[in-house]
């Protein structure tokens, strides 16, 4: 701590009352929004030229259904909210990585133009996204040529570079780029042999299995992996095979398949290494850090929304939770509600139970009257989401369908968690649950 | 007309750890030197797909040609790495017996080992619980203080920097493909051009045997043996502070899989052993790597399948047949028809740590032929590249200001700069691959395996003059790319 303070002196440039981490549809959202409580001092820190996020480079549409009732481009959607950050005078810095975060909210970051320098924030918003699962973290066997890449770096190289990375692809994982990537091959004259999906079922939206593979004749093999990747220089080949319940090849079902490319769309994990570095309590389900129902964590001052926080399955719910972040933030700055997540003993622990993935936030008041994000397990039909506590069903959600791939949001009725008994020191527990 | 063929004294083949050692050693002597390498880079083969270990000694055979190099490696070593300017960690070793019926092999380990000079102790559980918090119950382990950890990539690039600032010439690309014996001097036939040598010197490491057949030399064949390994997450580097091995298994030819603790931070699971067909192979398999996580497990329960980063597989040069399984000692002998022929032969484990003792070694063989008249302005030592997350805060903060390309980071889970990528790319070997970007930097080597950063790469390269349907991952026809998407209009 005092090393900190030491060096910040040596460093501290500037004092802000707002620094958003990242420019993406969460940053820019969360900025708008705290503009609008009256935060005046807000800075943007963005690691690429211009703002934007990921939705720079995801040129199909789509986007904004929810949100604006229309079929955007990425493009299209993000730039809604550029302009609005430029009308409100908000200041991005761009071409600017943060390198590092402090738990008393000292920011180091670098560019070009300024090197290393540091600046001290009253409040600060993780906006960070996520990113790509690699390879290697899948333990992908066989050799590792030129030729392999990730679903999003593939999108990177094609859509904003202009470059072309293969003729002959295969793809493995059934994720919602690895889809995308899988028409937009298709589109520029690549042949995509196959999708391979290691679980029984997509890892994608429905709506993208049926607009990116069925439309284009793209052939999806669920509960099957790649075993070997072949070739010394470029990739020649994929040693496909299928998989048992337990996800273990089983011999005598290889197949061979001659590609050049081989795309991984395995998924995506929440990029906070900043959020460990301030010493931010993470939730191993989302791998995003642990937050209250003001998208606070556990380090006071520090909120977080997006992909940071969890994946979503579409961005106009980044956007809406990108929002309640900026207003819980503007909140603290303005002094409104300075709450210490962790320290109020007042908070419900909301428990991801069978069937449950996770649930978010995962600590809540017991007046509260927001939404809960959450994920199932495997898809199911004709299921029920049940919130209980001990034994007793506070409340049940009836879905004709839920899957995986798609990110739930349940409205919490009123006065749902106000019966709960509330132990000086011990959170309540309130466990979710598929049945 | 007759083309004049470019002659050297010495021809050495193969720019490995070995070659790379002989020839910065060979450099301090007023002779001509080529070193030739077949693949884009120096240290592609098993130099850089090993553990980084600078083994103590007490694995070797007392008496053997391996103890004694070895012994000789791991004394300089650490001068090795300071003038070379390479990482060098001194971190020990346990070797750790899970039950009793194995504390008989830690005992005749030592007893190897002290033959050998090496200093090593057998503790028991409560010491090993000290020094390694992480690892899971054990009944007693050796002690090697004296065994280190270096980076064997960067040691190899080092010594070919060092080699050709001192007037080495090295040829890359350029693959040995036939050697005939002509006018009292030897003719190297390369895909690349003739070349006339006096003496070769044959460090082809897993080719070796096929180098040696170009001189006569039937007798020798390479067993290639492969072993797997993962590597994780540095966030996992607090596990272990220390070389973590098991009791060598019997005639498996390998030390067993154990955990290797990274200068860079990362932790290493393996390697495997199995002997393959073909020596290019390079293919990690499902079972080994499975088997590899659960082994890992089994010793640090701390380690998780979510923190692997990479897999990756390198391969044993063996001179024993599967048939007879362990080790053979190194062949560093003069071919019996031409004793300007050296062949080096089955430079497996540990011929990291050896690389020092080998050089001097085979230097020793040519000086007793040709009384070698060393070079009064030799430069022993070379400068490494600046690596800027390692640089003290005020260093980087005055860096950065100074040059622009140090305030901008490419690599977001290494945090590597600009700067760095143009050291790298301007490299004096000229390499310019992105392999030869990521072994320099680590670039690539970190969480996200080039996700972010290797499109960012990729425009440093174009800014730098290079074409990208042009640029590679290693040569050859290691192609990234197949074209543009769409034409310019």
């Amino acid at each position: 701590m005092s090393g900190d303070l030491l060096s910040c002196n040596l460093l501290c440039e500037e004092e802000r009352d707002l620094v958003i981490i990242g420019a993406g549809p969460a940053g820019l959202a969360a900025a708008i929004s705290a503009y609008r409580q009256g935060v005046r001092d807000i800075l943007i820190i963005e690691r690429e030229a211009r703002p934007g996020g990921i939705l720079n480079q995801c040129i199909h549409d789509g986007f904004g259904l929810h949100k604006f009732s229309q079929a955007l481009t990425g493009p299209e959607y993000i730039d809604r909210f550029i302009k609005e950050v430029a009308e409100l005078n908000i200041e991005i810095l761009t071409g600017s990585l943060v390198t590092g975060l402090s738990r008393d909210k000292v920011v180091t970051v670098s560019n070009r133009k300024q090197g290393l320098f540091r600046i001290r924030a009253e409040a600060v918003i993780l906006a960070m996204g996520s990113r790509e699962r690699s390879a290697g973290a899948i333990g992908l066997p066989g050799q590792r040529p030129a030729g392999i890449y990730t679903a999003g770096l593939a999108q990177n190289l094609m859509n904003i570079h202009n470059i072309m990375i293969g003729k002959r692809a295969v793809i493995l994982g059934s994720g919602d780029i690895g889809l995308i990537m899988a028409r937009r091959l298709t589109l520029e004259g690549a042949s995509v042999e196959a999708v391979i999906e290691l679980m029984p079922y997509p890892g994608g939206l429905q709506r993208n299995i049926v607009q990116c593979l069925q439309d284009y004749k793209i052939s999806l093999r669920l509960s099957q992996t790649v075993i070997r990747v072949e070739g010394k220089d470029r990739v020649e080949a994929v040693l496909v095979s299928g998989v048992d319940d337990r996800l273990e090849p089983v011999p005598g079902t290889e197949e061979r398949i001659e590609c050049d490319t081989l795309i991984l769309s395995v998924g995506l994990i929440p990029e906070n290494e900043l959020s460990r570095e301030a010493g931010i309590q993470l939730d191993p389900a989302t791998e995003g850090p642990l937050v209250t129902d003001s998208y606070s964590t556990g380090v006071p001052g520090i909120f977080c929304c997006g992909n940071v926080l969890h994946i979503h399955d579409v961005v106009d719910y980044v956007s809406d939770e990108a929002e309640k972040a900026g207003v819980m933030a503007a909140g603290y700055i303005l002094r409104e509600s300075r709450e210490r997540s962790g320290e109020d003993r007042n908070f419900i622990y909301m428990e991801a139970g069978t069937g449950i993935k996770y649930i978010l936030p995962q600590l809540v008041k017991p007046d509260f009257r927001g939404e809960f994000s959450l994920r199932v397990e495997k898809p199911g039909k004709n299921v029920e989401i049940l919130f209980l506590a001990g034994d007793k069903v506070l409340f049940k959600k009836k879905y004709y369908r839920v899957d995986p791939s798609q990110m739930l949001r349940i409205s919490c009725p009123d006065g749902l968690l106000t019966g709960q008994d509330l132990v000086a020191g011990q959170p309540a527990a309130v466990k979710v649950v598929v049945e | 007309m007759i083309k004049q063929r470019p002659s050297f004294d010495i021809a050495i083949i193969g720019a490995g750890i070995i070659g790379t050692a002989i020839a910065r050693e060979l450099a301090r002597y007023q002779v001509k030197i080529a070193l030739f390498e077949k693949d884009a880079d120096v240290g592609q083969g098993t130099s850089c797909r090993n553990s980084g270990v600078v083994h103590a000694g007490f694995t070797c055979p007392v008496g053997s040609l391996k103890a004694e190099v070895c012994m000789e490696g791991n004394r300089v070593f650490a001068d090795f790495c300071r003038e070379l300017d390479v990482p060098y960690k001194k971190v020990g070793k346990l070797v750790i017996a899970r039950d009793k019926e194995q504390i008989p092999e830690l005992y005749r380990l030592r007893y190897v080992g002290q033959e050998n000079g090496v200093d090593l102790r057998i503790i028991g559980w409560d010491d090993i619980k000290k020094m390694e918090p992480n690892v899971s119950a054990a009944v007693a382990a050796m002690h090697s203080p004296d065994s280190a950890i270096t980076n064997p990539y960067l040691l190899s690039i080092a010594c070919a920097e060092n080699a050709v600032m001192n007037g080495v010439e090295i040829f890359l690309n350029t693959a040995v493909r036939d050697i005939e014996w002509k006018e009292s001097s030897y003719l190297l036939q390369t895909g690349q051009g003739d070349y006339r040598a006096d003496y070769v010197i044959n460090a082809a490491g897993l080719y070796s045997d096929r180098i040696a057949r170009m001189s006569g030399e039937d007798n020798y064949r390479i067993y290639p043996n492969r072993g797997e390994y993962y590597i994780l997450d540095n966030n996992k580097s607090h596990l272990i502070s220390r070389l973590i091995y098991p009791v060598p298994p019997l005639n498996s030819g390998g030390l067993g899989i154990h955990l290797t603790p990274t200068v860079d931070g990362n932790i290493l699971i393996g390697p495997s052993t199995e002997y393959i067909d073909k020596r290019d192979d390079f293919s990690t398999t499902v079972p080994v790597l499975e088997q590899l996580l659960k082994e890992a497990r089994d010793f640090v329960p701390g380690i998780s399948a979510k923190d692997r980063i990479r897999s990756y597989a390198g391969i044993r040069s063996k001179i024993v047949p599967p048939s007879r399984g362990g080790f053979g000692d190194f062949i560093i002998k003069a071919s019996p028809t031409r004793e300007t022929f050296i062949n080096l032969i089955g430079i497996e484990s540990p011929g990291l740590t050896s690389a020092p003792g080998i050089a001097r070694y085979v230097v020793n063989m040519i000086d007793q032929r040709e009384n070698l008249r060393r070079k009064n302005d030799f430069q022993d030592s070379r400068k490494a590249n600046v690596v800027f997350s390692e640089l003290p805060e005020t260093d980087k903060v005055r860096l950065s200001r100074e040059n622009p390309d140090y305030g901008e980071v490419v690599c977001r889970c290494e945090g590597i700069t600009k700067g760095e990528i143009l050291s790298a790319l301007n490299n004096p070997l000229g390499v310019r691959t992105v392999k030869g970007i990521k072994y320099r930097t680590r670039a690539t080597m970190g969480r996200c395996q080039g996700g972010y950063c290797l499109s960012r790469i990729i425009n440093i390269m174009q800014e730098a003059g290079m074409e990208f349907t042009d640029i590679t991952l290693n040569g050859g026809t290691s192609r990234l790319f197949s074209g543009q998407v769409k034409g310019v209009i």
